[in-house]
C-alpha cells in the first residue's frame, strides 16, 4: 500500500523559521487538510512534499509496500496543483493536454481529450490558447493535467480558488474521488474544503 | 488506468514538438538569435569584409559571428521556461533525461536555421571561398552538435539567476573556448585546402567530435542535478 512519512520537518528562509518539526504519516485512503493563516508555510509544505523545494531539516518519504519510492516513481504518481503552477500560454488546452500526457507516457486520443475537457466543464474551448482562458477556466486545466496520470498522490493549495460555483463542484467531485482512492493532501483556509479531510494539521501555532 | 506509451524517445519528441510550436507561435529566440547575426555579419562585411584577408582570420570572424549570435539565443529554451513559470510542472510532469534531450534537439536545430541563413550570406558578403565545400560542411555540423550539447547544459544552469544573459555568455565562454579552437581551425583548412583537405583537419575533427560525445554526455549525467535542485 502507498504511503507518505513526513518527519520533524523544518524550513527556514534565512532567519525566519516556517515550518518547525511537522510530521505526520499517511496511507492510501487518508486526507490530510493543512490549514494557517496567510505566510504560516501551508504552500512551503505542500512544496516540500512535491519536491519543489528542499527542507532545511527532516524528511520527506513516499513508499509501497514499505519500499521507498525513487524520485521517478514518485513523480509518476504524486500530481500537484497550486496556484503558481502555470501552463503554456502559446498552446492551446489540448495542445497542453496532449503534450503534458505524453510526459506522463500516456497515449491520448482526441476523443479522449474532448472527453477530459468535458468531464472540466471545458467541453468545446480545447482548441482556445491557454493564455486566452480566464483564471477559473486555467485553475479546470490545471486539475485536468494534474489527473492524467491518476496520481496516488494528490496535493492541492487553494483547490477552488477562481472556481465559481460549477468549479467548485467539480473540484469537490475529484476530492471525493481522490480521498477513496488515493492520498490527499490540501492546503487551505476554506472550512469547505478542510471539513472533509479526518486529518488535519495546523500551521503557525 | 492510463495507457502507457513509449519511453525516452516519444517524450523527448514531444519535448521538441512543443518548443518547436511554441517557437513557431511567438519567434521568441529565432527572432533574437537571427537579428544578432545578421547584423554582426553586416558590419564584419561593411568592415572587413572585401579586403581579401586571409582564410584564417575569415574562419575566426565566421565562428565569432556564430557564437555570439548562439550566446543571444540559445538560452531561451530554459530562460522562457522559468521566466513563464512552466518550469515548475514540467518539473513535476516530466523526466529530466527527456527535456535535456528535446530541448538540446531544438537548440541545435535552432543553430541549423541560423546556419542555414548566415552561411551563404557570409559568402556573398565577404570575400571567403571555401576551397572544401565538404569539410566545411562537416565542421560546421560538429561543431554545432557541440556548441549546442554545452549551451544547453550552460542555459539550464543560469536560467534561475538574475542576470541571465550576460552570466550565459560568460559561462560559456570559457567551456566553448576548445570547440571553438578547434572549429576556427578546421573551417580554416576547408577555406585554405590543400592536398587532402580531411587528412589535413583530422586533429580538428577528432577535437570536435571528442568534445560533443563529452559535452552530451556530461550534460546527460549533470541536466538531472542542474534541473531539479
Amino acid at each position: 500500500m502507498y504511503g507518505v512519512e513526513v518527519t520533524k520537518l523544518s524550513k527556514r528562509f534565512g532567519t525566519r523559521r516556517v515550518l518547525d518539526e511537522v510530521s505526520f504519516t499517511l496511507a492510501v485512503g487518508d486526507s490530510l487538510a493543512v490549514v494557517g493563516k496567510n505566510g504560516s508555510g501551508k504552500t512551503t509544505l505542500l512544496k516540500i512534499l512535491a519536491g519543489l523545494s528542499t527542507p532545511t531539516r527532516g524528511s520527506v518519504t513516499f513508499s509501497n509496500e514499505k519500499k521507498k519510492l525513487d524520485r521517478a516513481e514518485i513523480r509518476n504518481r504524486l500530481s500537484y496543483v497550486g496556484p503558481e503552477l502555470t501552463l503554456y500560454d502559446s498552446l492551446t488546452a489540448a495542445e497542453n493536454l496532449t503534450f503534458f500526457a505524453a510526459m506522463r507516457g500516456v497515449s491520448l486520443e482526441k476523443d479522449r481529450v474532448d472527453s477530459i475537457l468535458g468531464d472540466l466543464q471545458l467541453g468545446g474551448r480545447g482548441g482556445d490558447f491557454y493564455g486566452a482562458y480566464s483564471s477559473g477556466m486555467k485553475q479546470r486545466l490545471k486539475y485536468a493535467v494534474a489527473l492524467l496520470n491518476d496520481p496516488v498522490y494528490l496535493l492541492l493549495d487553494e483547490p477552488t480558488a477562481n472556481l465559481d460555483d460549477e468549479g467548485k463542484a467539480v473540484v469537490a467531485g475529484i476530492m471525493a474521488r481522490q480521498k477513496k482512492n488515493g492520498i490527499l493532501i490540501v492546503a487551505t483556509n476554506e472550512a469547505g474544503e478542510y471539513g472533509f479531510a479526518e486529518k488535519l494539521i495546523r500551521l503557525g501555532v | 488506468m492510463p495507457k502507457s506509451s513509449s519511453g525516452l524517445a516519444s517524450k523527448s519528441l514531444a519535448v521538441l514538438r512543443k518548443d518547436i510550436l511554441s517557437e513557431y507561435r511567438t519567434r521568441y529566440a529565432v527572432n533574437a538569435i537571427l537579428l544578432f547575426g545578421v547584423t554582426t555579419l553586416t558590419v564584419v562585411s561593411f568592415s572587413v569584409g572585401q579586403l581579401g584577408l586571409p582564410g584564417d582570420v575569415y574562419a575566426a570572424l565566421f565562428w565569432i559571428i556564430l557564437f555570439f549570435s548562439a550566446m543571444s539565443g540559445l538560452a531561451q529554451v530554459f530562460v522562457k521556461e522559468e521566466e513563464s513559470r512552466t518550469a515548475i510542472v514540467l518539473r513535476l510532469t516530466s523526466d529530466p533525461s527527456a527535456i535535456y534531450i528535446g530541448k538540446l534537439a531544438f537548440n541545435f536545430l535552432l543553430l541549423m536555421l541560423l546556419e542555414l541563413v548566415i552561411t551563404p550570406l557570409f559568402f556573398i558578403m565577404t570575400d571567403a571561398r571555401a576551397a572544401d565545400v565538404g569539410l566545411f560542411l562537416v565542421v560546421l555540423v560538429i561543431g554545432s552538435i557541440g556548441l549546442a550539447g554545452a549551451s544547453t547544459l550552460i542555459a539550464a544552469i543560469i536560467s534561475k539567476a538574475n542576470i541571465k544573459g550576460a552570466l550565459f555568455a560568460v559561462l560559456s565562454f570559457p567551456i566553448l573556448l576548445p570547440l571553438l579552437i578547434g572549429a576556427i581551425g578546421g573551417t580554416r583548412k576547408a577555406l585554405t585546402a590543400g592536398e587532402n583537405p580531411f587528412a589535413a583537419a583530422s586533429s580538428e575533427l577528432q577535437l570536435l567530435v571528442s568534445y560533443a560525445v563529452v559535452m552530451i554526455t556530461a550534460g546527460w549525467l549533470l541536466f538531472e542535478f542542474v534541473w531539479e535542485e
